[in-house]
């Protein structure tokens, strides 16, 4: 019940920032928006992603996304083509997006009824190298929270990789932003 | 915000426990939610809560450019040192039960932790130089 209940408000939050010309009003939508998806990972047992989530989608994005909208126009821009021309294209625009959304969704929709049921523990994921992890990770990396063990050790290398590709944004940051203060 | 007090009071009692919370979110990474990545996170929010109740100059006289450009790359030196460590004692890149520090469990141990701390510090630092050149840019 509370899991359909969250599911339905993060589509009506995914729609109001969508649809919100003011752009903090939408960044604030898209906090609140992470702020639930935590809840709902919480609810899917994976407390490691709702502790990133709500640290990094609910807080530091939102930040960081104000203080890029400082540096720009606080409303969404309307595009300056005559009123009666805009409302045609538009109407076109919306017919053949509809339609494009709609087989998509179908798709996906049909690719979801072959997919095995949620926590199924003979799923093809589960097979692979779950149960090793479970099993033997304290063992094998002394570490008690698994998913810190495969982060750290199992998957070493993809966390150095994570690690080199914020680095790379402060560094990128850096040069855009820095550079021109300077002249 | 300079001259809201309240904000400057609240602001100055919260950050110290904030983090106190980030370093006890990167150290307990092992038995715990957490780690480098949400403990660096924790860290930069405090010193934007700082920023935001203090202003940019007094922050950058805490946190000088320098340091910050030398520690977003300290961190991931950090991590990427302790796997050449790993080589040097004789294992493959990142296999930390082979550093030479008691059993091959508690070398892989204190390896993960080094790197959660190394994780930790590259985070914080890329955030809030990030935050700073996005944020500081009042005067052109």
């Amino acid at each position: 019940m509370i899991d359909f209940m969250l599911l339905f408000f993060l589509v009506i939050l995914a729609i109001a920032a969508i649809s919100m010309k003011d752009l903090l009003s939408a960044i604030i939508i898209l906090s609140a928006y992470s702020l639930i998806m935590a809840v709902v990972w919480v609810r899917l047992n994976a407390v490691d992603v709702a502790f990133t989530e709500a640290a990094v989608g609910a807080g530091i994005t939102t930040v960081l996304l104000i203080a890029a909208l400082s540096r720009t126009k606080r409303r969404e821009r309307t595009s300056p083509q005559p009123a009666i021309q805009k409302q045609k294209s538009m109407t076109r625009n919306s017919i053949l997006s509809f339609i494009v959304v709609m087989v998509t969704g179908a798709v996906l929709v049909y690719g979801t009824i072959d997919m095995p049921d949620f926590g199924d523990p003979d799923a093809p994921a589960n097979l692979h190298v779950a149960d090793r992890y479970i099993e033997k990770s304290y063992e094998e990396t002394g570490i008690v929270n698994f998913v810190t063990a495969v982060l750290a050790s199992y998957r070493g290398y993809d966390t150095l990789g994570e690690v080199m590709v914020i680095f790379a944004a402060g560094i990128g940051v850096v040069l855009l932003l820095r550079r021109k203060r300077e002249q | 915000m300079k001259e809201h007090i309240i904000v400057r009071v609240i602001a100055s009692i919260l950050i110290p426990f904030i983090q106190l919370y980030a370093l006890y979110v990167i150290a307990h990474g092992e038995i715990g939610p957490g780690g480098g990545f949400q403990g660096g996170v924790i860290f930069s929010a405090s010193i934007i809560l700082y920023v935001l109740a203090f202003g940019m100059e007094e922050a950058r006289s805490r946190i000088s450019q320098k340091m910050s450009d030398l520690l977003s790359s300290t961190g991931a030196l950090i991590f990427a040192i302790i796997g050449l460590l790993c080589i040097l004692a004789g294992g493959s890149y990142l296999e930390y039960d082979q550093l030479p520090l008691g059993t091959p469990k508690l070398a892989s141990h204190l390896g993960i932790y080094g790197i959660e701390i190394g994780i930790g510090i590259t985070v914080a630092a890329v955030l809030i130089t990030i935050f700073f050149e996005m944020a500081g840019r009042k005067d052109d």
